[in-house]
Parts: structure tokens; C-alpha cells; sequence
């Protein structure tokens, strides 16, 4: 209920600011010198930083610089992985997520994930994205009919699969798969959206209609995106965050990170010289 | 030279494959044949109509149902057990078991298939049956239940194990979206990772009563000979196959009509299991496609 809470008030917090007042906001997600472990492997090394709400933030950085495993602590995904432990605060909405007493299910249906393959359920379409209400125990057919088209709609796949909703999700292309799985994480209604390199699988049309979807979305929801392609990054996201080797070397406005990177490295990375 | 090794050797691979299939073969072949010199004496209709089953009595009948019942009851009673403690272990095992725990406990079960039958036979007549006495009186010595029990024992591995294979394959990437949404282990369990390895799950489920079907040493010795056409679990009941041993290892003259009842009776329950795994390997074929 805490998180609720809070997230109506930071729509109001959103009505009223603009860009120039945008540095008063109050970070979505707050994260204090965070240190992850896989059993002795360090991969996350200290990180400090917030995240803007109903913005975009782009996590850039070679493989396996950590960009993945952080991006899996906003929802305790990492919990699942043998030999994880984890160090620091991290708090959404000012409550810490780390803390003992959280409910993980409450938080993941706060903190949506779409994942760098698709990965529809072997299901039928409606069933796909009717499956996180049905969990929550919602059965009444005409709520779950008109959540399930809003979603849809949101995702931008409604009028493709309208006539079919009781396909197999299987049945459908790789990008509409993608945007399936966006509208399943939608209807659930999260406040944040993780999104881990979601279109390195799709071709550049595909990739073309979830980039303009991500734009869309950030008016509602705060996402944060990982990838590997620069171009997307400067397209598609309002902050970047450039990670090496477990550390966050430069997080700035992605225009600043693109046009003049304070540190040399983050320069090279992005011009292409490595990575 | 070497060609000609080469040649040699892929000749002797193709020999030892044409002899399997030749033996599977003869064995069919044999089997119908002396099936069919069975049913020219006796119509196929009696055979699967006459509630009796007395070819070594002198008013003889020759009704296979009584035989069949004792199959399916013993058959019955073994999954009834096997599937539910093997759904139950399959799942923890995928789902909950830490990954030390799994490699150690899944070949340990797969031991369970190991056990000589004769010996669970040996084990259902003077452990279980005398147990199971002491909460039934009414139970003979020899009776389908005991039978029954051990024999869904002997096949929990049938189906935990390839079971928990079929669980098991199910991409981790769709566990994930369902914990993303906020699904709980349980709700993921049985609403995704379940019904995703359902067609594994019902091929082990096939195989396991396959397998019941055509377990011989427990049935032949502890639910006893007599065949009876009855659902009660208490009393002495006669299957397919305890009858065919109790032929071939009697003093039946070769050749004779007795004789040849167990080539009718082998081929009854040959089609059955015939049946039963060509669906299987269906069942098997498609779900593959599926998954690549």
C-alpha cells in the first residue's frame, strides 16, 4: 500500500515540474553504494546513483561490466542466482527493497521486467498477458477482458492481434512476441519497467516499434534499459549510464554523456574504440 | 585399405542394427502366428467376451477379461500411487531442491527402477501383505493391493525422473517472466513451468503404466493365480503376464490349445503396450518440435 501511496504522489510531483526544476525531483530509485557477489566473484563494486522517474535511463557498458546484475537488484531477480549476496541500500520510492520484511511479489508487480528474448508464456495470447492478474486472484472475465485490451493497446499490438487473442502466443513474429511481453508486464501496472537489452534479438523494424513505444511509455512509467547499441541509447533514453567492469564510471543527461563525456573512457566506449 | 576397414566396420554397425530389427520381428511374427492358430479354434468374440478364463480346467473357457481385469487393477492401484508421489517429487526436485540436493537424490530414486522385481515380489508377499493384513483382516495372502503398492514403488521413478527432465528443460527465461509479474515459486510452478512440460509429463505418465502393464514378477508372486473377473483389490486375482508364466513354466504340452493361449494372451497385451508407447514417442516427437 506504502508504494501506492507515493506513486500518486509523484504524478502530482510530475504535473507540476518541467525540465528546468527536474533536479528537485525526488529519485525514483535511490541506490547507496550497492556491492554484489557472485559467491567471490565481485560483480558490482560500490555503485551509488539515482534514477529519475518518468524518464528513461540507459545502462551502457561492455559485457559483463555488471549492467544486467544491476539492473536485476531493482527487482530482486538476482535472488534466484546460486552464490548471490549483495551489499547496500537500495530504495524505490523511499522504501528500502533489501530490507527483511519486503513482500517480493508486491515489489515485482511494482518494478516490471521485460527480458532480452522474447519469452511468451505457451500460452495463448490473452492468456499471456492476463497472467499476472489472474495470479493477483482477479477472475470477474470483464475486468480481465478490458485490462487485457488496454495493455494490448498500450503495447501497441492490439489491432494486430484483436481477431486472435486465442492463438498461441508462440504463433507470433519475434517483434510482436517482444511487444506481448511489454503488454503483459503493463498490465500488471508497474510504476518502473527493467527492460534488459529488449530488442538485441529483433530486426531494425521491430526494434524501430518498441524504441517508439519506450517513448511513449515514459510518460507514465520510469524505464530503465540496458544495451549494447549506442545509436539506441541516444535515441531513446533521457540519462545514461555508463558501467565498466562493476563500477559506474560516468551518469550524466545522455546528451551531455554523448556530446562532451566528462571521463576519456566513457568517450572511447561510445565513439566504439572498445567494447 | 582403409576404405576397406571403413567399409567393414559400417557394415558390421548396419548388421547389429538389422538383427534387432530382425529379432523384434520374429518375435511378432511368432507371436501372431501362434495367436492366429489359437483363434482359429477359439472366435475372437468368446475370447473377448467370456467373463471366465479356465484353459487348463476341463470345462474350458476362454475369456480373456478376467486376465485384463487383473491388469488394469493391478495397473490402476500402482499408478494411482507412482503419480502423485512422482508429480510431487519431480516438481520439488525442479523447483525447490537446491542443485547438490537434486544430483544426489534423482540417481537414488532412478535406483528404485534398478531393484530386481523379484525382489519387490519377495517384499510385497511377506512385508507388505502381512502389514496391510493387520489394517484389513479381510485381505487374502495373495491379493491385487499389496501387488499394486509395490509395483507404483517400483515406478515412482518412471515418472519423477523424466518428470523432472521435462520440468527441467523448461527455459529458465519463462520462470523468470512469471516471477517478474509478482507469481510466487508454487504459482509458477503449476500455472507455467507444469503446464509448459505437460506433454513430458504425460509421456512419463505413459510409460510408467506401460511399464505396469507389463511387470510380470511382482504380480505373478504375491497377487496370486486365480483368474477372477473383480475390481476388489482383496482377493487373489490372476494378470496377463502371471498368467503366461504360470503356462510356460507348468508341464503344458507344446503345441496343444493351453499351449497356445499364451501366445493369444502375449498378443493381447503386446497391442496394449504396443499402443501405449507408439503414443508416447508421438506425444515425444511433438513436443520436441516444439521446443526448438
Amino acid at each position: 500500500m506504502e508504494i501506492v501511496a507515493t506513486r500518486n504522489t509523484i504524478k502530482t510531483v510530475e504535473n507540476t515540474t518541467n525540465m528546468e526544476s527536474e533536479e528537485c525531483q525526488k529519485p525514483k530509485i535511490s541506490i547507496k553504494n550497492v556491492k554484489v557477489w557472485y559467491d567471490d566473484f565481485q560483480a558490482i563494486k560500490g555503485i551509488s546513483m539515482d534514477i529519475k522517474p518518468n524518464a528513461v535511463t540507459a545502462f551502457i557498458g561492455p559485457s559483463g561490466c555488471g549492467k544486467s546484475t544491476f539492473l536485476r537488484l531493482f527487482n530482486r531477480m538476482n535472488d534466484y542466482v546460486d552464490g548471490f549476496s549483495m551489499e547496500g541500500k537500495i530504495k524505490i520510492d523511499g522504501s528500502n527493497i533489501y530490507k527483511k520484511k519486503i513482500h517480493v511479489e508486491e515489489l515485482r508487480k511494482e518494478v516490471g521486467m521485460v527480458f532480452q528474448k522474447p519469452n511468451p508464456f505457451p500460452k495463448s495470447i490473452f492468456e499471456n498477458v492476463a497472467y499476472g492478474l489472474k495470479i493477483q486472484g482477479i477472475t470477474d472475465k470483464k475486468l480481465l477482458a478490458s485490462r487485457v485490451e488496454k495493455a494490448l493497446r498500450q503495447a501497441d499490438l492490439w489491432e494486430e492481434v484483436k481477431n486472435d487473442l486465442k492463438k498461441s502466443a508462440l504463433a507470433l513474429s519475434g517483434g510482436q512476441q517482444q511487444r506481448l511481453c511489454i503488454a503483459r508486464t503493463l498490465a500488471v501496472e508497474p510504476s518502473i519497467i527493467l527492460m534488459d537489452e529488449p530488442t538485441s534479438a529483433l530486426d531494425p523494424i521491430s526494434t524501430a516499434k518498441i524504441e517508439d513505444l519506450i517513448f511513449e511509455l515514459k510518460e507514465k512509467y520510469t524505464i530503465i534499459i540496458v544495451t549494447h547499441n549506442m545509436q539506441q541509447a541516444s535515441r531513446i533514453s533521457d540519462y545514461t549510464a555508463f558501467f565498466y567492469l562493476g563500477e559506474l564510471v560516468e551518469y550524466n543527461k545522455t546528451n551531455t554523456i554523448f556530446t562532451k563525456p566528462e571521463k576519456k573512457h566513457t568517450e572511447n566506449y561510445i565513439t566504439g574504440r572498445f567494447g | 585399405m582403409r576404405k576397406f576397414k571403413e567399409g567393414v566396420i559400417e557394415k558390421t554397425l548396419l548388421t547389429s542394427a538389422l538383427i534387432t530389427v530382425a529379432v523384434t520381428i520374429g518375435i511378432v511374427s511368432v507371436l501372431a502366428f501362434e495367436a492366429i492358430r489359437f483363434f482359429k479354434e477359439v472366435s475372437i468374440i468368446d475370447f473377448f467376451t467370456d467373463t471366465q478364463w479356465t484353459p487348463l480346467f476341463t470345462d474350458k473357457h476362454y475369456g480373456i477379461l478376467p486376465l485384463l481385469s487383473g491388469t488394469f487393477l493391478t495397473s490402476a492401484i500402482a499408478i494411482s500411487v507412482a503419480l502423485p508421489i512422482g508429480l510431487s517429487i519431480s516438481i520439488y526436485l525442479s523447483e525447490y531442491a537446491p542443485k547438490s540436493f537434486r544430483k544426489t537424490v534423482k540417481p537414488m530414486l532412478e535406483l528404485l527402477a534398478a531393484i530386481p522385481t523379484v525382489v519387490y515380489g519377495f517384499f510385497a508377499l511377506i512385508v507388505v501383505t502381512p502389514f496391510l493384513q493387520g489394517i484389513f483382516p479381510n485381505l487374502s495372502g495373495f491379493n491385487s493391493l499389496s501387488a499394486g503398492l509395490v509395483m507404483g514403488v517400483m515406478i515412482i521413478p518412471f515418472i519423477s525422473s523424466i518428470s523432472e527432465d521435462a520440468l527441467h528443460a523448461v527455459p529458465k527465461e519463462l520462470r523468470e517472466a512469471s516471477y517478474g509479474m509478482g507469481a510466487t515459486k508454487l504459482q509458477t510452478a503449476f500455472k507455467v513451468v507444469v503446464p509448459a512440460a505437460s506433454s513430458g509429463i504425460i509421456v512419463s505418465i505413459i510409460l510408467a503404466i506401460s511399464r505396469a502393464i507389463g511387470e510380470t514378477m511382482i504380480v505373478a508372486i504375491a497377487a496370486g493365480q486365480q483368474p477372477r473377473l473383480t475390481f476388489d483389490p482383496t482377493v487373489p486375482i490372476e494378470t496377463i503376464t502371471s498368467y503366461i508364466v504360470q503356462v510356460s513354466l507348468g508341464d503344458v504340452q507344446h503345441g496343444s490349445i493351453e499351449y497356445r493361449t499364451i501366445f493369444a494372451a502375449g498378443i493381447t497385451l503386446f497391442t496394449f503396450t504396443f499402443i501405449l508407447n507408439t503414443i508416447s514417442y508421438g506425444i515425444r516427437k511433438k513436443y520436441q518440435s516444439n521446443y526448438e
